[in-house]
C-alpha cells in the first residue's frame, strides 16, 4: 500500500524522499519577474471583469445582452461549464485513489486544486447571474423573525445546497493530503512562513497514529466526495430538466451532465498538468505515462459523451414534437449549427483520431485533445442553454441573443481567475504531494 | 399587496371568488387598445425604441398574430396573451425565494420586494409573459406624470407580469364590503377588459356558475392555451372550430 511506503519514507527519511522534497520545493516559483508578470496580467484581467460586474450592477441588468425570451445566457453557460470542470479534480482523484491506480500520485493534488478553484469560480456565477445580487443571501435558509424561508422545491435551492456541500467536501479533500506537506514545508522555512505552515499542519508530527488517521480520513472522503460529485452535476442538470422548456425537459440530462462534467474535467486536468510541467519544469514527475493514461480516460469519456449526445438527439428527432423540433432545427442550422458541428468535432472526432490511434497517443496530442474538449464542452453548454430559450413554446416571442462586452469580460475574467488562483497556489504549496510521491513505483 | 380580503374586512363569511377570464378570439380585432390600457393602468415602463429593438419591451398583455394560408388568401388571427394565472403554474415551484405563488382567489401573484431576479420563473413560463425590469423604470414624456397611485412602481431587477388588475379587484371588494354585499358579476373589470372596443374579453368569478365568465368558459368554443402542458390556465379562449 502506498501509505505504508510513505510512512517509512517520512519516518526513516531516506535519501529519495529528501531529494524529492528538496527538488519540489526548489521548483516552487519565487518572485521572478516572469512570475510577477503572470500574476499581474491575470490580476489585471480579473480586475477588469470585476469592473464589468460593478458596471452591470450600477447601470442595470440591461447592460447585458440578455433579452426576452433568452433570460439565461453566458452566466449560466459558464456556471455549468465551471461546475463541470470541477469534477476533474476531486472525482478523478477519488476514483484513482480508490482503485489504487498508483500512477495517479503526481496528478492528484493538481486535480484536487482544480476542483476547489472551479467551484469558487462556478459558485459565483449564480450571484453574478441574478439581477438583484445584493439580495442573494435570501436563498439561504437562515433564521429570521419573519419566518421567511427559501423555496425548498426550487432546483436553484438544491443547487445551492449541492454546491456548498461539494465545496466544503472538496476543500477538506484537498486539505487532508496537504497536512504532511505543510509540516514538511514548515521545516524548510523560517519566520512568519514557518509559523503559517506550522499552523496549517495542525500539529502534524508524523506518528503512526496520525498516518493511520489520515489514511482513514482520506479513504472516507474519497468515497463521500464521489457520491457528492455525482449528485452535484445531477442537480445542476435538474435546473434544466425540471423546467418545461422544450428539449430541456427530459430524463437524460442528469447522467449526460455528469458524463460531460467528468469529460471536461479530465480535459482541464491534462491542460493544467501540461502547463505546470512546462512552466515549473516537472518533466521528471509528470511523464508521458500520466498523459497517456489520462488520454485513455479522455477517450473513454469521449465515447460515452458521444453515445449520450446521439441518444438525446435521436430521441428528439424521432419524437418529432413541434416545439422540440424548433430547437432541434435551430441547433442544426445557421450559427448554432456551425457551433454544433465544431462541438462534435472537438468532443468526438479529435479525441477519436488523436487518442484512438495508439501511435498518435503522446503528450502533445493528449494536450491538444484536452484543449479541443474544453472548447467543445463549453460549446455544448452554450448549445443546451441558448437555442432552447431562443425558441420557446409560442413562436411569436422567439428571439436571438448576442452577449454584451460585460458578459464576455466576466467570462474572460473567470479564466484569468483560475490561472491566478493556480499561480498563487503553486507558490504556497508543492503541486505534487511530496509524501505521496515518495511511494511511486519506479517508472512504469 | 395582492392578498385577498379577510373575513374581518367583509364582516361575514363569504365565498372566495376564483377569478378567471374569457377572450373571444372571433371578436378580437387586434386593435391593441388592451395593451395601451394595461400599460397605463399598471405603470408599465416604456422601454423606448432602442431597448424594444433589443427585445426589452414590456407589455403585460400582447397580441400574437398568426397567419393562415398563402398569399393572397391569408387570414390573420389575433390572440391577446397575458399571464394565464395557471392553477398549476410552472413559474411558482422554481422560484428559490417564493416570490411568486398562487393566492386563495387563484391569482398567481408576484411579490416584487422578495424577487431577487433569478429569472427562472420567466424561462419556465411556457407563455413567456414574465418581464424583467432591465433598468430602473422610465416613461416617455409625459407618461411619467400619470402614474396610477394604486399600483406600486417596480424597481430594477425584479420580474413582473399581469396581475389581473389586482388593485381593481381589491377596490371592488372594499366597496362591496362597505355596502355589505358581495362583489357583483362584471363589477371588477381589469383595464384590458374595460377598454376592449369589441367587448371580446370578459372577467369574473369562475366558481359562480351564473357568472358570464363561467358561462363562456363552459362554452364548446372554449379552449386554453398550451393546455397539453397541464398548467391549467384560468384564461379561456373562445374560437369557432374550423
Amino acid at each position: 500500500m502506498a501509505l505504508t511506503v510513505a510512512t517509512a519514507g517520512v519516518g526513516g527519511g531516506p535519501v529519495g524522499h529528501a531529494q524529492v522534497c528538496e527538488d519540489l520545493v526548489a521548483r516552487m516559483p519565487g518572485s521572478s519577474p516572469r512570475y510577477l508578470g503572470a500574476v499581474a496580467v491575470c490580476g489585471g484581467i480579473v480586475a477588469w471583469a470585476l469592473f464589468a460586474w460593478v458596471y452591470q450592477i450600477a447601470n442595470g441588468f440591461g447592460s447585458t445582452g440578455l433579452r426576452r425570451p433568452v433570460y439565461w445566457g453566458l452566466y449560466i453557460v459558464n456556471f455549468v461549464f465551471w461546475i463541470g470542470i470541477s469534477h476533474a479534480g476531486t472525482l478523478i482523484s477519488a476514483i484513482l485513489r480508490l482503485t489504487g491506480a498508483e500512477w495517479r500520485r503526481p496528478v492528484t493534488r493538481a486535480a484536487e486544486a482544480i476542483t476547489v478553484f472551479c467551484l469558487m469560480i462556478g459558485g459565483l456565477f449564480p450571484i453574478i447571474h441574478i439581477s438583484r445580487p445584493w439580495f442573494f443571501y435570501w436563498i439561504l435558509p437562515y433564521a429570521n423573525e419573519r419566518m421567511l424561508w427559501p423555496n425548498f422545491r426550487s432546483p436553484l435551492f438544491w443547487d445551492l445546497t449541492a454546491i456548498l456541500t461539494y465545496l466544503t467536501g472538496s476543500v477538506v479533500y484537498l486539505y487532508l493530503p496537504l497536512i504532511p506537506d505543510f509540516a514538511e514545508m514548515a521545516e524548510r522555512c523560517t519566520g512568519a512562513r514557518r509559523r503559517a505552515y506550522r499552523w496549517l499542519s495542525l500539529g502534524w508530527r508524523g506518528s503512526d497514529r496520525q498516518w493511520q488517521a489520515l489514511e482513514r480520513a482520506m479513504k472516507l472522503m474519497a468515497i463521500v466526495i464521489l457520491a457528492i460529485a455525482v449528485s452535484v452535476h445531477s442537480v445542476v442538470a435538474y435546473d434544466f430538466s425540471m423546467s418545461l422548456t422544450p428539449t430541456w425537459h427530459n430524463t437524460i440530462f442528469p447522467p449526460y451532465f455528469v458524463v460531460g462534467a467528468i469529460f471536461s474535467g479530465i480535459a482541464a486536468l491534462v491542460v493544467v498538468m501540461a502547463t505546470l510541467r512546462k512552466l515549473m519544469g516537472l518533466q521528471e514527475y509528470l511523464r508521458e505515462v500520466h498523459f497517456v493514461n489520462l488520454g485513455k480516460l479522455l477517450l473513454l469519456m469521449s465515447l460515452i459523451w458521444g453515445y449520450f449526445t446521439f441518444s438525446e438527439h435521436l430521441t428528439t428527432w424521432y419524437g418529432n414534437l413541434p416545439t422540440e423540433m424548433d430547437v432541434f432545427q435551430a441547433r442544426e442550422h445557421g450559427i448554432f449549427g456551425a457551433l454544433f458541428w465544431i462541438m462534435v468535432t472537438c468532443n468526438l472526432a479529435v479525441p477519436l483520431v488523436l487518442l484512438g490511434v495508439s501511435k498518435l497517443r503522446r503528450i502533445s496530442t493528449t494536450v491538444a485533445c484536452g484543449i479541443a474538449v474544453l472548447i467543445g464542452m463549453w460549446l455544448e453548454r452554450f448549445l443546451i442553454v441558448i437555442p432552447a430559450l431562443s425558441t420557446p413554446h409560442l413562436s411569436s416571442v422567439s428571439g436571438g441573443y448576442v452577449p454584451s462586452w460585460i458578459e464576455l469580460s466576466i467570462t474572460a475574467g473567470t479564466f484569468a481567475a483560475m490561472a491566478l488562483l493556480y499561480l498563487l497556489f503553486v507558490k504556497a504549496v508543492p503541486i505534487i504531494a511530496m509524501w505521496e510521491y515518495e511511494g511511486e513505483p519506479a517508472a512504469r | 399587496m395582492p392578498e385577498g380580503s379577510t373575513e374581518a374586512e367583509s364582516g361575514t363569511q363569504r365565498r372566495t371568488p376564483q377569478w378567471g377570464m374569457a377572450i373571444d378570439l372571433d371578436r378580437c380585432t387586434g386593435c391593441e387598445a388592451c395593451v395601451v390600457a394595461c400599460s397605463s393602468e399598471n405603470n408599465v415602463p416604456t422601454a423606448g425604441e432602442d431597448q424594444s429593438a433589443k427585445g426589452r419591451a414590456m407589455h403585460w398583455i400582447r397580441i400574437d398574430r398568426y397567419y393562415e394560408g398563402d398569399f393572397p388568401n391569408i387570414r390573420v388571427r389575433h390572440r391577446p396573451v397575458l399571464c394565464q394565472q395557471c392553477d398549476e403554474a410552472p413559474c411558482e415551484p422554481v422560484c428559490p425565494v417564493n416570490a411568486t405563488y398562487q393566492n386563495a382567489e387563484g391569482l398567481n401573484v408576484q411579490v416584487y420586494n422578495r424577487c431577487i431576479g433569478t429569472r427562472y420563473c420567466a424561462i419556465n413560463c411556457p407563455y413567456t409573459v414574465r418581464f424583467l425590469n432591465w433598468y430602473p423604470p422610465e416613461w416617455a414624456e409625459p407618461l411619467g406624470l400619470q402614474l396610477n397611485p394604486d399600483v406600486s412602481v417596480r424597481p430594477a431587477g425584479v420580474v413582473e407580469k399581469c396581475t389581473f388588475c389586482v388593485q381593481r379587484i381589491k377596490r371592488a371588494k372594499l366597496n362591496a364590503a362597505a355596502e355589505g354585499r358581495e362583489v357583483g358579476d362584471g363589477e371588477v373589470q381589469p383595464a384590458c377588459v374595460q377598454s376592449c372596443p369589441a367587448e371580446a374579453m370578459v372577467f369574473g368569478d369562475l366558481s359562480d356558475p351564473t357568472s358570464r365568465v363561467a358561462h363562456l368558459a363552459n362554452s364548446r368554443r372554449a379552449q386554453r392555451l398550451l393546455e397539453e402542458l397541464g398548467t391549467k390556465p384560468r384564461v379561456f379562449y373562445l374560437e369557432r372550430a374550423d
